[in-house]
């Protein structure tokens, strides 16, 4: 049924982004504060450990991406 | 506070004006509700119907190929004219470029070490272009300029520019250079061996190599899932940057869309800089060889 249809795509774009962020909100969470950590650690190092958490927060962070292009995908394309 | 009573006058006026706009935004789009609908959102670039006819894309035209021409034309105007007439004491538009290129190889050699002459040029490359056309599409006129066109069967908008790295080929084609360079750097720093990353049969006893034989599969495999991975998180920031700039100016026409622009400057220069420090750190892991403990 096409109302059905409708219902069942606005449904399926909210559930995919929301869903989808959970995992990356968390690992990122987890990833800042290990690297707050490490900073207290050693102030020293914090220019290295600045770096090298960005990167691993892109990856993180593509994740969470790759669920909103499927919800916007969902949404705006047929 | 300016100093002069003109200066004084121009900024209260200034104050004036934008508070202004920020009630009448609230007006239009919020609190009387009026009938203003939100414009297309499309995935894909929009065509644009020209009356003449392109050599290789016949006549029509995606959106985002004006954007890109825009960035190189802005790339190239500022190089050529920063590198001519040089001198040894560098003035004007010669300093501004020599601090930021050397900013930015300052930033790459602390990363690469003694391998930055090599990846600086492509790393420099992409982090730039990527940079300056984030920031091109926050330019008014992007995505709100436009004709309108018939497009299967109803009347659209089709705006005459869109930010460059909101279209799925662009960024694709850029993850596909870096992973094609990655291959290319480690081919050049260690020959054939580069290839035993992918197809090995080593390992210290007989179980361990068809976990190593396994384990290079899966490398051959992640490489393509890198273009993936790069093509979409590009993309997908931009994009959805794009999408939420257009929903906020339509849900409260001044007001709401200022933070946003200031978290678009922020994530175009932050996805610039990780698409740029992500190829670097492939490259480098390319031509270092693993060696087996």
């Amino acid at each position: 049924m096409p109302e059905n249809v409708e219902a069942a795509r606005q449904i399926a774009a909210a559930l995919a982004i929301a869903v989808g962020a959970i995992g990356p909100a968390l690992a990122i969470g987890m990833l800042a504060s290990k690297a707050m950590e490490a900073i207290g650690r050693n102030p020293q190092a914090s220019g290295n450990i600045l770096t090298n958490m960005i990167l691993a927060l892109a990856f993180a962070e593509a994740i969470a991406i790759y669920a909103l292009v499927v919800a916007l995908a969902i949404k705006f394309v047929a | 506070m300016p100093k002069t009573t003109a200066g004084k006058l121009g900024c209260v006026g200034l104050i004036v004006v934008m508070l202004g706009m920020c009630v009448g935004g609230l007006f239009m789009g919020g609190i009387l509700n009026q009938e203003v609908n939100l414009p297309e959102i499309s995935l894909a670039a929009e065509k644009i119907h020209l009356p003449f006819d392109l050599p290789l894309l016949g006549h029509e035209l995606p959106n985002t190929l004006p954007a890109t021409w825009l960035t190189m034309l802005i790339l190239i105007v500022v190089a050529a004219l920063g590198t001519r007439k040089m001198e040894i004491v560098p003035g004007g538009l010669q300093n501004l470029v020599e601090m930021v290129v050397e900013t930015f190889y300052n930033f790459i050699e602390g990363v690469a070490g003694d391998k930055v002459r090599m990846f600086f040029p492509l790393i420099a490359t992409f982090f730039f272009f990527i940079l300056i056309s984030n920031w091109l599409g926050l330019l008014p006129g992007f995505g709100s300029v436009g004709v309108y066109q018939m497009h299967k069967g109803h009347e659209v908008l089709v705006p005459f520019f869109r930010s460059a790295n909101a279209d799925l080929n662009t960024t694709i084609a850029l993850a596909l250079i870096s992973v094609v360079a990655t291959q290319y750097f480690g081919l050049r720093v260690q020959g054939l061996k580069y290839l035993s990353k992918f197809f090995t049969f080593k390992g210290a006893t007989l179980y361990e190599r068809p976990i190593n034989a396994f384990v290079g599969i899966l490398e051959l495999f992640s490489e393509f899932t890198k273009i993936i991975s790069f093509g979409f998180r590009l993309f997908g920031n931009i994009f959805a940057g794009e999408v939420l700039l257009i929903v906020m100016a339509f849900l409260a026409a001044f007001i709401a869309s200022l933070p946003f622009m200031g978290l678009e400057l922020f994530v175009g220069l932050v996805q610039a800089l990780i698409f740029a420090m992500l190829s670097l750190v492939f490259f480098l892991m390319a031509t270092v060889s693993h060696d087996e403990h």
